[in-house]
């Protein structure tokens, strides 16, 4: 029996399937934040209404136990955002590429987050979503909007995404299993 | 073993082993945050916490916000036991923390599921989530959980509606056509439902299908939003009384208490509503027969005899049933009816009879003491056997007594007092069944109930030598009396009442015995006593009194020789005043002053002036406590159905209409208008005020949009009337400007002095405007009047947040007519009471007769208490009393008028072909008085 755990607990730890990573999807409000979660989880476009508060679900991908939280992204909801960092895998940043007006917004939202002690060591996944509609700007144009070149010491990516298409997430959720099981082993 | 002791050692009881508040909070906050979470664990924290919260602990804001969002973590988890648990304790939490909206979304989620368990928990926390900006978002879901299939889903939905109805009424209005459709809808439990629990999983089987509860529910809500609408309830009523949709004996009460109010509110729909609510006498429910057997009889002024035996013969047959609470409840009713009506519930005599040895006394008292009733009505008097039936109650009472305890005692006590006291023919039995109760062993409780009792009989029974014989009897008591405050009490009454009797020497024989043989206490109030015979026989009796108050001048008692001295010394400088006072202050009032002169330092620099408080002589303090005594019964039963249409009703002041309590708290009202019309500097020199009706009489409907009421204030002095508007703006989105009442007297002789506008009246509050008027003397004849009311005002629309609307172009001005007001005689009357009517009414000087026919009424009953209202004035030796089926009547009236004149009215009423014919005698002290009481009674 003891032989068998201690195997199991070996096994598990090289595929990173000993406990739930805990990610967050961050970003302002109607940038597709819920709508990424159940295209994920369900594979699926459901209608969303404005998150008041949180919708968590968890998902198995690729034998690993995602426990995905996406917190509401309206103004009264962001400062509760801090209240859910601690014991944070990862963050998806959701940035809505056509909404020009507002990406000094979300940068000054991400650059405040990432300076949080609890947020230090995970990683950062940014969605430059909506890519389908006109005028989107590139996920370069976003890079450079948010100012992701200057982040140190941290494991980042941008990859543009359409969450009604369904392009682009696969992409970025292998790229951050990869990063996590890379500093967890 | 004590209460206190059987505590400590009750493992069950709430405070044993409380777990410690701030080690649940530590590993709530670990537990909680730990991945993967472990539910088990976390059930039983929460529990653990949920435990605390209802034992009344709270957290600080910053812990209770700490641990909030590490509750909102568990809904990560699938565990449906858990979610429940986080649930209930959000619920808990929801009134301390501010960031409750976090779990919004979350629990939207949860209700849009399938069929979970914890649907019903999700909808009702989520009424505690919103507030007024999120319900919107989740008005589709409520709808949605209204109507569904699931009786749990639907009644969840349906309560969490009433919690948002304060926050936001119009949202909730919306849900109207779904609840209507539950109302009518058949919904099953799921099958599953209990097969989730093991405990349940071998016993479906028996579970009946539905409770139709959401019925209840959806019948409590639909009342909530149409309370307002008369019209849409009685739709509503009438719909669902058709047939037998509503299945829920719940909603079925609940919709007959409905009935009820509305009935209150205009009793003319009774021709309507009688059927529905005499259907539900026979109902398989019994608990619905006696709601509705509880409605009709509160109502019983408004049906027929006919009718009422159908309220009867249910109640007969609920009182055999097996079910105690059920047998209870019957006999409670009857007893009810027996107050006013014992003739009505005669056909029941058998089956109280048999009652009185029920197993459950509280049933056998209630039993004997409705006997008594309805014996004292004569009722059971038939021809030879009437006496007999007397003994043989007194006979069944007295062996019971041996077996009752004293509580069920004193209640005994209490109804003979009553019966002897409402018909003074049938005392001579009761008097002796309660003197004889007095000589029998009894704690100091009992004693004092008989004590007390027979004070009462003797001051208000009218018979001398049943008094005498009382008196006797107490002399008799004191004589072997363990009981030092008794003895005291007794001396004191047999100061005041013995002197005036026919042979006062009798009780001085008593009272001195005392002096020589009991304790100081006892000695010095013996002492007391003593000297009031002095004061009020005079002659021999004072002398004799001397002498045994000189012999106590050597009592070893300080307290005994003071009292000794100081008497002698009054008696011989013929002080009798400071012996015998005739009159006492308003003890409510006084209380009242003092409290208000002791609240502020201010005021210390003044003394306290004791002018202020209301002298109460001898007289008027028995028409209060004679009130007091006769009501007594009666409001307790009433009270239930009353206090809510009254609590409505709030008057302006702040200060709340008490229904039915006595003439004192009548006192403390007058003393609360007089000083806020004296805050009014128009009103100062109008002196002091005389009188004011207590009750606003309402000019409107209460539900109307502008409701006004009124009170008419007196100033007998100045010769002023006032009138006081309340005016209370029902609109919510509209402010008056400008208000003012016209009032058009349709006497010449009122002249109108001023009007006090009111400047401007927001939503919802309630102002004053006051209308003065110069009112003719009392040696004109004309001093009645009526008055053509109508309120004139400006109306502007506001927005949401109360602003008026610049850009309105001044409002638009608008009047309506309300009801008209008149002047009776009641306004200048106040009740009186006295024991001996017809020698008093001989005695005043001025007459005044006339024969009238009364309007709007078609029984006796219904004509004198028009009469009683229209002329304030007390009904005396019970001949507010009558019995139905009789044709013809006597009433005794006796009052004071506001020139302090007394005025008595012996009024003769007959009913031939469905009138009321009354021959008014009127006999006053004040000159011309009487013709205004004449003209006052139609």
């Amino acid at each position: 029996m003891g032989q068998a755990f201690s195997f199991a607990n070996i096994f598990g730890k090289l595929w990173g399937v000993q406990k739930e990573i805990r990610i967050l999807i961050l970003g302002l409000d109607g940038a597709g934040k819920t709508t990424i979660l159940y295209r994920l989880q369900m594979g699926e476009v459901v209608t969303t209404k404005p998150t008041i508060g949180f919708n968590v679900e968890t998902l198995k991908y690729k034998n690993v136990t995602l426990n995905i939280w996406d917190l509401g992204g309206q103004t009264s909801i962001r400062p509760y955002w801090r209240c859910y960092y601690s014991n944070t895998s990862a963050i998806i940043f959701v940035v809505d590429s056509t909404d020009k007006d507002r990406i000094d917004t979300a940068c000054k939202e991400l650059h405040t987050m990432l300076k949080e002690e609890e947020l230090q060591d995970s990683a950062l996944l940014v969605f430059a979503n909506k890519q389908d509609q006109p005028g989107a700007m590139t996920a370069a144009e976003v890079s450079q909007a948010l100012d992701l070149t200057d982040l140190k010491d941290r494991s980042w990516s941008i990859v543009a995404s359409s969450a009604i298409k369904g392009e682009g997430l696969t992409e970025g959720l292998d790229w951050l299993m990869d990063v996590i099981k890379d500093e967890q082993l | 073993m004590s209460t206190s002791s059987y505590k400590k050692q009750d493992p069950y009881s709430s405070t044993a082993g409380l777990p410690d508040k701030m080690a649940v909070f530590q590993e709530c906050l670990q537990q909680f945050n730990a991945t993967p979470v472990n539910a088990k664990k976390c059930r039983q924290l929460l529990a653990k916490l949920l435990r605390l919260v209802y034992h009344g602990e709270t957290f600080p804001s910053q812990e209770s916000t700490t641990l909030f969002f590490s509750i909102s973590k568990l809904f990560q988890h699938k565990d449906v036991s858990l979610r429940q648990l986080v649930y209930l304790t959000i619920k808990e939490l929801s009134s301390t923390s501010d960031d409750i909206l976090m779990v919004t979304s979350s629990i939207m989620k949860d209700i849009q599921g399938n069929d979970a368990v914890y649907k019903p928990n999700a909808i009702r926390t989520l009424s505690k989530v919103l507030d007024s900006t999120t319900v919107h978002s989740a008005e589709r879901l409520f709808k949605n959980a209204i109507v569904d299939r699931n009786p749990v889903v639907s009644s969840a939905a349906l309560i969490s509606a009433y919690n948002l109805l304060p926050s936001s009424k119009d949202v909730v209005k919306r849900f109207t056509n779904e609840t209507l459709e539950t109302i009518q809808s058949y919904k099953q439990f799921p099958p599953t439902q209990f097969q989730l629990h093991e405990y349940y999983g071998s016993a479906t089987s028996n579970l009946p299908s539905t409770s139709y509860m959401y019925q209840y529910h959806a019948l409590g809500l639909i009342y909530q939003l149409r309370s307002n609408d008369k019209m849409a309830l009685m739709k509503l009523i009438t719909s669902l009384s058709e047939g037998s949709s509503l299945k829920n004996s719940l909603s079925i009460i609940q919709l007959i208490r409905y009935i009820n109010k509305i009935l209150l509110d205009d009793s003319s729909l009774i021709g309507h509503l009688f059927p529905i609510l005499s259907g539900f006498l026979k109902h398989k429910s019994d608990m619905v027969e006696l709601e509705a057997c509880k409605t009709l009889v509160s109502l019983q002024h408004l049906i027929r005899d006919d009718q009422f035996m159908a309220i009867v013969t249910t109640l007969q047959k609920l009182l055999s049933v097996p079910r105690t609470a059920t047998r209870f409840a019957a006999i409670r009713l009857i007893n009810k009816i027996s107050i006013k009506h014992p003739e009505k519930i005669m056909v029941v005599n058998i089956e109280l009879e048999s009652l009185i040895n029920d197993s459950n006394r509280s049933i056998s008292t209630l039993a004997i003491t409705t006997l008594l009733k309805i014996m004292g009505a004569g009722t059971i008097d038939n021809g030879s056997g009437g006496s007999e039936s007397v003994d043989r109650l007194i006979a069944k009472m007295t062996s019971l007594m041996d077996e009752i305890t004293e509580d069920f005692k004193i209640v005994i006590i209490e109804a003979i007092e009553n019966l002897a006291l409402k018909f003074p023919s049938k005392h001579k039995k009761l008097v002796t069944f309660l003197t004889d109760l007095l000589r029998d062993d009894g704690s100091l409780q009992l004693k004092t109930s008989i004590v007390d009792a027979l004070f009462d009989l003797i001051k208000f029974l009218p018979d001398p030598s049943a008094k005498q014989l009382m008196l006797m009897n107490l002399c008799e008591f004191i004589e072997d009396c363990e009981y030092t405050e008794l003895s005291v009490r007794i001396l004191h009454w047999l100061g005041d009442e013995g002197p005036n009797t026919s042979n006062p020497s009798y009780y001085i024989r008593h009272i001195y015995n005392r002096l020589v043989l009991e304790n100081s206490i006892v000695r010095s109030s013996a002492v007391i006593a003593l000297a009031k015979f002095a004061a009020v026989c005079g002659g021999d009796v004072a002398k004799n009194i001397i002498i045994l108050l000189g012999r106590c001048l050597n009592d070893v008692d300080d307290e005994v020789r003071d009292r000794a001295a100081i008497s002698l010394k009054f008696i011989n400088s013929n002080k009798k005043k400071l012996i015998v006072s005739d009159s006492r202050y308003d003890l409510y009032t006084l209380e009242n002053k003092l409290v208000h002169y002791l609240n502020d330092e201010e005021n210390f620099n003044e003394k306290f002036d004791i002018d202020e408080v209301p002298v109460i002589s001898n007289e008027e303090y028995n028409s209060i406590e004679y009130n007091r005594k006769i009501n007594k019964l009666e409001n307790i039963n009433d009270n239930s159905a009353v206090t809510e249409v009254e609590e409505r009703v709030k008057s302006p002041t702040g200060g709340e209409a008490t229904p039915g309590d006595s003439l004192a708290n009548d006192l403390l009202k007058q003393q609360e208008y007089s000083q806020q019309l004296s805050g009014v500097e128009q009103f100062v020199e109008y002196g002091k005020l005389t009188k004011s009706t207590i009750e606003p009489v309402y000019l409107s409907e209460r539900e109307s949009e502008i409701a006004v009421s009124v009170v008419k204030h007196l100033f007998i002095e100045s010769k002023h009337l006032v009138l006081q508007y309340n005016i209370n703006n029902t609109l919510p989105n509209t402010v008056l400007q400008d208000i003012s009442v016209v009032a058009q007297p349709d006497n010449d002789l009122y002249q109108e002095d001023f009007i006090i506008p009111l400047a401007e009246l927001r939503p919802n509050d309630t102002g004053i405007v006051y209308v003065s008027f110069t009112i003719p003397d009392i040696e004109e004849a004309e001093l009645l009047s009526a008055f053509g009311n109508t309120i004139a005002y400006t109306s502007r629309d506001v927005d949401e947040d109360g602003q008026v609307d610049p850009n309105d172009d001044g409002g638009w001005p608008d009047e309506y007519q309300i009801d008209d007001l008149e002047v009776l005689a009641c306004d200048f009357i106040t009740p009186l009471y006295n024991s001996n009517f017809t020698a008093l009414f001989d005695q005043l000087p001025y007459q005044d007769t006339s024969v009238v026919t009364i309007n709007q009424v078609d029984n006796l009953e219904k004509a004198i208490e028009k009469l009683k209202n229209s002329l304030n004035m007390m009904p005396l030796d019970g001949s507010d009393f009558v019995s139905s089926g009789e044709a013809a009547h006597s009433l005794k009236l006796l009052g004071k008028d506001v020139w302090g004149g007394k005025v008595g009215a012996s009024i003769r009423l007959a009913s031939t072909g469905g009138k009321i014919v009354a021959k008014v005698e009127v006999k006053s002290e004040t000159e011309n008085f009487g013709n205004i009481v004449i003209s006052s009674v139609y």
